[in-house]
């Protein structure tokens, strides 16, 4: 029994190591901008970069956008599916499912087939139109998150009864929605949001290939341009990363907390 | 007696409900996947045609699917390999609780830490420069580019891949893990079964629809991922998507129609692994009940 405990501690001991020194080196490597000495420069360069301050902000507004579209698609949706068609399940999960098999590359070169200057719908014309393409690709790859996060949700209350306790007290169906079933399920709808900001925050081939100015194509851009600063952008997305993934921790465990003390 | 006069309308109309949904789902997912597999049949002047398909059978485009191949089997065995190694450390090998939890909240995170930042990390660590490439020049006389390490290369993609690899194995395999009962080992060690015996006879078996099914995925996750590659490897490495993005960046193959054929070829990949995900994990299920 201590042998194998010996052995786990080694195993554990090499994972740790190989997870944890890139991360080690990208803090050190972030640091190395001045020559012999540790400094924030490359922290400076980026911060002071206005494209920087530009490519985050658009991504960061996409990401909102896009959790908000992808809310207003997918709640009214499974609820309307647990209530009332249950036998469209199957295919409504399947239809969530298909962007986790088709690889994104393939359908932004789907968009832009369809959506070029010369066909019926050209949202690829007009600046604003890419926007809006990008965010809707946004919106389809959170499609599986946020489905199933909110469908957990749904799952842990009891949606018949809620529905018609407010319909007898005469709430129509978007007063049902917004003020019945989304307050019960908001801990379910920000895990699927965090996870969709993670995504949409760093993600590169949609933005690159639609020719948006978003982050994702403003590091690698910096990757092929300067040294340090790279190692800066890193630590940044990183950083958000985190942020999200602990704040779903956060929440869910909030969530617990109050359905304890009920 | 009759059905009451409403029926049908209030048929309509809950069907209505699901209309925003499957519109949204018909025109950017369902409908550009069409065009792109429809493309792939079709001549310019809309015949349809196999010489797409069979214009990906040129050394170039035969070659990046291969290494794209090779790099998605790879990583994926390792991944489910030290993924399995990893997760059977920490959830059954005695150790403290509190590294378990660690264990899944960072797998969680690093799962998710794919694309461009990844690529940066590790020419930070491994690169030229990177923190461990100078410390094992500097402090141990060993010189990695001498000893034919380079981090743009297929093994150096390799090893970032396993970086997000590892810890989707992780995720998925703890439940699997977490559902092999305590009296199975009982059961074998009360006949006579050594610890080797056991997992080789009882535990690998249950397990066996799981690791198959998790290969799958982890293939496919590694064979649809562009982001990484690109910015570790520029477009030195030609992998299937790297050849798909600049082509659909600049027309690289001269040919449009080609173009829809290489992703067509992407899906049906992707697809078979994701079919084989998805049939043994219904089977895994069976044992986790």
């Amino acid at each position: 029994m201590k042998a194998q405990r010996l052995v786990s501690w080694i195993i554990f001991a090499f994972g740790a190591a190989y997870f944890l020194l890139p991360l080690i080196g990208t803090v050190e490597f972030s640091l190395r901008a001045r020559r012999g000495v540790y400094s924030l420069d490359a922290y400076r360069n980026v911060l002071s970069d206005p494209q920087f301050r530009d490519t985050l902000t658009y991504s960061f507004v996409l990401a909102i956008l896009t959790i908000v579209l992808g809310v207003l698609i997918v709640a009214p949706t499974a609820f309307w599916v647990r209530l009332k068609l249950p036998a469209l399940r199957p295919v409504v999960e399947f239809i969530t499912l298909m962007p986790l098999v088709i690889p994104p590359i393939v359908i932004v070169f789907g968009y832009i087939r369809m959506y070029n200057t010369s066909s019926a719908l050209p949202l690829l014309g007009s600046a604003t139109g890419s926007d809006i393409l990008l965010m809707c690709g946004y919106a389809t790859l959170s499609l599986p998150y946020m489905y199933r996060a909110i469908d957990t949700g749904l799952r842990a209350i009891d949606v018949p009864t809620l529905t018609e306790a407010a319909q007898s007290l005469g709430a129509g169906w978007i007063t049902i929605l917004a003020r019945v079933i989304l307050p019960n399920i908001l801990t379910a709808i920000l895990s699927g949001a965090f996870l969709t900001f993670a995504i949409v925050i760093g993600e590169y081939v949609l933005a690159a290939l639609l020719n948006r100015p978003a982050f994702g194509p403003y590091m690698v851009w910096m990757g092929s341009n300067k040294a340090y600063e790279p190692a800066a952008l890193a630590v940044v997305a990183f950083a958000i990363t985190w942020m999200a993934m602990g704040l779903i921790q956060l929440v869910s465990r909030f969530s617990k907390q109050t359905q304890a003390r009920r | 007696m009759p059905p009451p006069p409403d029926r049908p309308s209030r048929r309509l109309t809950v069907w209505l409900g699901v209309v925003p949904f499957l519109l949204f789902a018909l025109l950017f997912l369902i409908l550009p996947t069409l065009q792109i597999v429809t493309g792939a049949f079709r001549t310019p002047d809309g015949g349809v045609t196999l010489q797409n398909i069979r214009g990906l059978m040129t050394p170039s485009i035969l070659g990046a699917l291969t290494i794209s191949l090779r790099l998605s089997l790879v990583t994926a065995f390792l991944g489910c390999a030290i993924g399995l190694i990893l997760a059977a450390a920490v959830t059954r090998g005695g150790l403290p609780g509190w590294l378990r939890a660690t264990t899944m909240t960072f797998s969680g995170v690093a799962s998710n830490f794919a694309g461009v930042p990844l690529a940066f990390a590790f020419i930070a660590t491994l690169g030229r420069l990177g923190l461990l490439t100078v410390i094992l020049r500097d402090w141990f006389g060993v010189n990695l580019m001498a000893v034919g390490f380079n981090l743009i290369s297929f093994t150096g993609l390799a090893l970032a891949y396993l970086y997000f690899q590892i810890p989707l194995m992780v995720l998925i395999i703890t439940p699997a893990l977490d559902g092999l009962r305590k009296d199975w080992r009982e059961a074998a060690e009360s006949l006579g079964a050594s610890g080797a015996q056991y997992w080789r006879m009882v535990a690998l078996p249950v397990l066996g629809p799981s690791l198959i099914g998790t290969f799958a995925l982890l293939f496919a996750n590694a064979f649809g991922a562009v982001a990484t590659a690109m910015a570790l490897t520029g477009s030195s490495l030609s992998i299937l998507p790297i050849i798909l993005f600049a082509q659909i960046r600049g027309d690289v193959l001269q040919d449009p129609y080609l173009g829809y054929a290489v992703a067509f070829a992407m899906i049906v990949v992707t697809g078979v692994a994701n079919l084989i995900y998805v049939t043994l994990r219904a089977r895994a299920e069976r044992w986790q009940k």
